[in-house]
């Protein structure tokens, strides 16, 4: 499941309408199956796109010649200004 | 000929030219004040000088009001308004709108002035603002990595969503260094991709400690950004051009925390919720079908139609077991029959005859059976059948009963 292409709020306002659409009720069995698969899998990319961040501080540090590189944060204890 | 205007119409056109010129209607003017009188209307006149010039004042009431000093002669002072004709007098003279002593007002002149051009130019533009991503990937923060304001950033951030990724791009954020530098980390930011929103900011300071945030280089790096810039800028009542600029501003950098990024807890809920709820959605769809089934099942028509169903079988049942038992009565009366038949032959069987004691007699030559004394002549021979042989007699004599 590549969670890269998918919009959280698009998601979850997919999800959103299927609910309504299933408490809605007024469907046939087999549509009332398909929505709730479809959901029950939006559920699980909305969770996985919540978790895929991997909570990385870093900085930025340019050297002489403007290249940009990052490196982890250690607090601010060592960098001044 | 050529032709001749009236004095009314002459003023008329200067004070057009005066009132078209843009710079005229929005201009600082520094000067010492002199002539200054206090009319009992509640308006000041007075005169702007300096060594080589001067211009006549007037302050409406409505504007003096707001003073927050008095102004008398020989003070110098940065007047703001715009200048027009009275025309009674048809003497040119400014109409201040604000008034500041010399000094203390320039660096609110300054930024009074960049506010105006830079709005001008659209650079607050409303309709620009750019939404800030509702989960950002990558968050770049530009600040000091030693100050408050990071801290309070991180802080915010990490509680709310704690697996967010951040960038920081140190900046000095005062001094005057500050505001090259902050150019730069917008563009750092930019340029190092997945950073989807910028916060850039510091904690509270005096005016001269905010500046950098006021200068236009900074507000045209934001404008420039093509990643939403939220401001961060100071205590609530701090309000920088960078403000103004940003396409949200964060009255402090904690508040900027609050605005990046959505509480994880919050959507985890609502993701549980609306599970809870798609699960009892569906059970309760399958539930209904189950009812109708139910319902249908027992309505009185499919009831009929299964009793129908079930009396026809009833019915077949029993023909069937009437077939079976009208057989089974066929088939016992027959073999009764059968039986008496049997029993009725035996009786005549001529074995059983012979078995009680009877024997017959036959003819030796004609195998005739032997039923008078006149069948036989004496001599001749015969077959005497017991019920287990036969024996070969021969006749000896014959008597006749």
């Amino acid at each position: 499941m590549k969670t890269n292409k998918y919009k959280y709020e698009e998601v979850l306002s997919r999800l959103e309408e299927i609910t309504n659409q299933l408490e809605k009720g007024n469907l046939t069995l087999e549509e009332a199956l398909t929505l709730f698969e479809e959901g029950i899998n939006l559920t699980k990319v909305c969770s996985k796109i919540l978790d895929e961040a991997e909570g990385k501080i870093e900085v930025l540090v340019k050297d002489l010649n403007g290249n940009i590189s990052l490196k982890d944060f250690n607090g601010g204890s060592e960098e001044i200004g | 000929m050529k032709p001749v205007f009236s004095v009314s119409e002459v003023t008329q056109i200067i004070k057009n030219l005066l009132e078209g010129s843009a710079f005229l209607q929005q201009v600082y003017i520094k000067g010492e004040i002199s002539n200054f009188k206090h009319h009992i209307s509640g308006h000041m006149y007075f005169t702007l000088k300096d060594e080589k010039s001067q211009i006549r004042c007037i302050m409406f009431r409505s504007s003096n009001i707001l003073l927050n000093f008095n102004p008398e002669n020989g003070m110098k002072v940065t007047a703001f308004g715009h200048i027009s004709v009275f025309e009674k007098t048809g003497e040119y003279q400014l109409y201040v709108e604000d008034l500041e002593p010399e000094g203390v007002g320039d660096l609110h002149i300054a930024f009074e002035r960049l506010k105006a051009k830079l709005e001008k130019e659209g650079l607050f533009n409303p309709a620009r603002k750019r939404p800030i991503p509702f989960l950002p990937r990558r968050i770049g923060l530009v600040t000091s990595i030693t100050g408050a304001a990071v801290r309070d950033l991180l802080t915010v951030i990490k509680r709310r969503y704690p697996n967010a990724n951040i960038v920081i791009a140190p900046v000095l954020v005062q001094g005057k260094e500050a505001a090259s530098q902050i150019c730069s980390a917008i563009g750092d930011l930019n340029n190092l991709g997945e950073v989807e929103v910028i916060i850039v900011g510091r904690g509270g300071g005096s005016i001269e400690e905010l500046w950098a945030f006021n200068e236009e280089t900074v507000a045209r790096a934001i404008y420039s950004s093509k990643v939403p810039v939220i401001s961060a800028v100071g205590h609530e009542t701090d309000i920088t051009i960078a403000d103004l600029v940003a396409d949200k501003r964060a009255p402090t950098p904690s508040a900027a925390g609050e605005m990046v990024v959505p509480e994880k807890n919050v959507l985890k809920n609502e993701i549980r919720q609306l599970k809870n709820r798609l699960i009892t959605a569906a059970m309760s769809n399958i539930n209904l079908k189950r009812q109708r089934l139910e319902y249908i099942r027992k309505s009185a028509t499919f009831i009929k139609a299964r009793n129908m169903v079930l009396n026809y079988r009833y019915e077949l049942d029993r023909h069937v077991h009437n077939l079976f038992k009208n057989m089974k009565i066929q088939i016992d009366g027959k073999k009764l029959i059968f039986k008496s038949q049997v029993s009725k032959l035996q009786a005549l069987s001529p074995l059983a005859v012979l078995q009680r004691g009877y024997s017959i007699c036959q003819s030796f030559q004609s195998q005739k059976i032997i039923r008078k004394v006149e069948d036989v002549c004496i001599g001749e021979m015969v077959f005497v059948v017991l019920s287990d042989g036969k024996l070969l007699c021969r006749v000896k004599d014959r008597g006749k009963r």
